[in-house]
């Protein structure tokens, strides 16, 4: 399928010229890996007038640790993420979820920023970022926003970016404490697929008190924090009670539909099976054992 | 409008006219006559426009033509060695790993990525790294043998 729509192309040096086009042209379109927008181009979803490429912005290709949480920048690819060093070291789980986005033709392309930005339902980009209490950092010629990633998502496709901002990043908080996690995505085989659902959990020792970060993706419009799970399972220690408490809970946070890919009965049950596997596999992780990150639970 | 476009195709430098909406999978076939990368799904699900961009497989039914320019990029035209076939390009070969033959070119560019960053790949990363290409002749185990026997070829050659 060719693309119909006759747009203009600018590829800007710098982010003072790219935020002054974005102003200028209310029906721009920024792209950087574009494994979504030419998609999207071909399916004619969308029709930009301009198609604003920011590959040419260096500063915004960084993986950077700052103020004790690392930073993506826009331009930081899946393969990147995988092959960094100081996400390897400070926070594996990242190379875990980087690995389940599609293929390595796909990775080593499409960015974590772009992914949070097209905000489809079964993004794998959202649980993390929700679940840590990420932020995502917009900019636009007169002001900076650092926006807290459960008010970033507000619909499936429908982000809290407003006309004229660019994302420029996402930060992470890096726990202090001892701790371990893991991001479980269930789909019909490996290998390019989108998720029928997802989970993250970050299990942290503060004080020798535990303290639990969850997330569920393709189970809402938006990615999901777990709040009430999280509320019944802070500061007591992981056990099978507690882990059927957690599984009971999980019908209250997730509302899952039926389409192509699962239906709502299935996908809520798998919620709890994959719940219970990355909150034990988290466990053991904290505890120096478990599974390598990276490898199938499911 | 359109607008001219410079890079590196096989290590020779090429000059085109491209419009912002021209895809770099249609370039290369009707433009420039490369037929390597094929259309299979045309939504980057199937791998078999696969073409390395400065030495990183992508989905060229993904990618604008005008994204490429001052890019380099191979194709599996551009494997040959001295115009004979590669060694990986020998093991699908020797191996059978194909039979209509659709999958290949994005198979080997993919396997030539995997093997550069990991010369001793296991089943399992084999798998890992050509995921997202598909074939719907062989049932995979061919192809995958296919590299994991140069692995070993290259394992022997490397101790001798």
């Amino acid at each position: 399928m060719s693309i119909t729509n006759d747009f203009e192309y600018v590829k800007p040096k710098s982010l003072a010229e790219t935020l002054k086009i974005l102003v200028k042209n209310k029906n721009a379109m920024v792209l950087a890996g574009g494994t979504d927008l030419v998609g999207s181009l071909k399916e004619r979803t969308v029709a930009p007038d301009l198609v604003i490429d920011i590959k040419g912005l260096k500063e915004l290709k960084k993986i950077e640790k700052k103020g004790g949480a690392i930073h993506i920048g826009a331009l930081v690819t899946f393969s990147e993420l995988i092959e960094s060093k100081l996400v390897g070291k400070r926070m594996p789980v990242l190379v875990e979820i980087s690995k389940k986005v599609a293929s390595v033709g796909i990775r080593n392309r499409a960015t974590f920023i772009g992914n949070i930005c097209s905000a489809v339902p079964c993004l794998d980009s959202g649980p993390v970022l929700v679940a840590m209490g990420g932020f995502v950092h917009v900019k636009s010629r007169l002001r900076t926003r650092k926006i807290p990633a459960e008010k970033w998502f507000i619909h499936a496709r429908k982000t809290a970016r407003k006309p004229g901002e660019l994302v420029i990043g996402a930060s992470i908080p890096l726990p202090r404490e001892k701790n371990g996690a893991c991001y479980i995505k269930l789909g019909r085989y490996q290998g390019e697929d989108l998720a029928q659902a997802s989970v993250f959990v970050h299990l942290s020792l503060k004080n020798k008190i535990p303290l639990y970060q969850i997330a569920f993706g393709s189970v809402a419009p938006v990615p999901r924090r777990a709040h009430r799970i999280e509320k019944a399972l802070n500061g007591r220690k992981l056990n099978h009670e507690l882990v059927t408490e957690a599984r009971n809970l999980v019908a209250s946070v997730v509302t899952p539909i039926t389409d192509i890919r699962a239906t709502r009965e299935y996908r809520l049950l798998m919620c709890e099976v994959m719940l219970e596997r990355a909150l034990l596999a988290a466990q053991e992780r904290l505890n120096g054992r478990g599974p390598a990150y990276g490898v199938n639970l499911i | 409008m359109e607008k001219s476009i410079s890079f590196l195709l096989n290590g020779e430098k090429r000059t085109v006219e491209v419009s912002p909406s021209e895809g770099l999978l249609g370039m290369l076939r009707d433009k420039i006559g490369v037929k390597s990368p094929k259309c299979g799904c045309d939504r980057g699900d199937c791998g078999t426009c696969s073409v390395m961009i400065d030495g990183r497989v992508v989905r060229s039914c993904l990618v604008l033509a005008i994204e490429v320019d001052g890019a380099a990029l191979t194709t599996l035209e551009g494997l040959l060695e001295n115009g004979d076939l590669n060694p990986l390009q020998k093991a699908f070969l020797n191996k059978n790993a194909f039979q209509c033959g659709f999958c290949a070119p994005g198979m080997i560019m993919s396997a030539t990525e995997l093997l550069k960053r990991n010369s001793q790949p296991t089943r399992d990363e084999i798998k890992e790294g050509l995921a997202g290409n598909l074939c719907r002749c062989t049932g995979y185990t061919p192809i995958i043998d296919a590299v994991l026997d140069l692995v070993s070829e290259q394992k022997k050659d490397r101790k001798q």
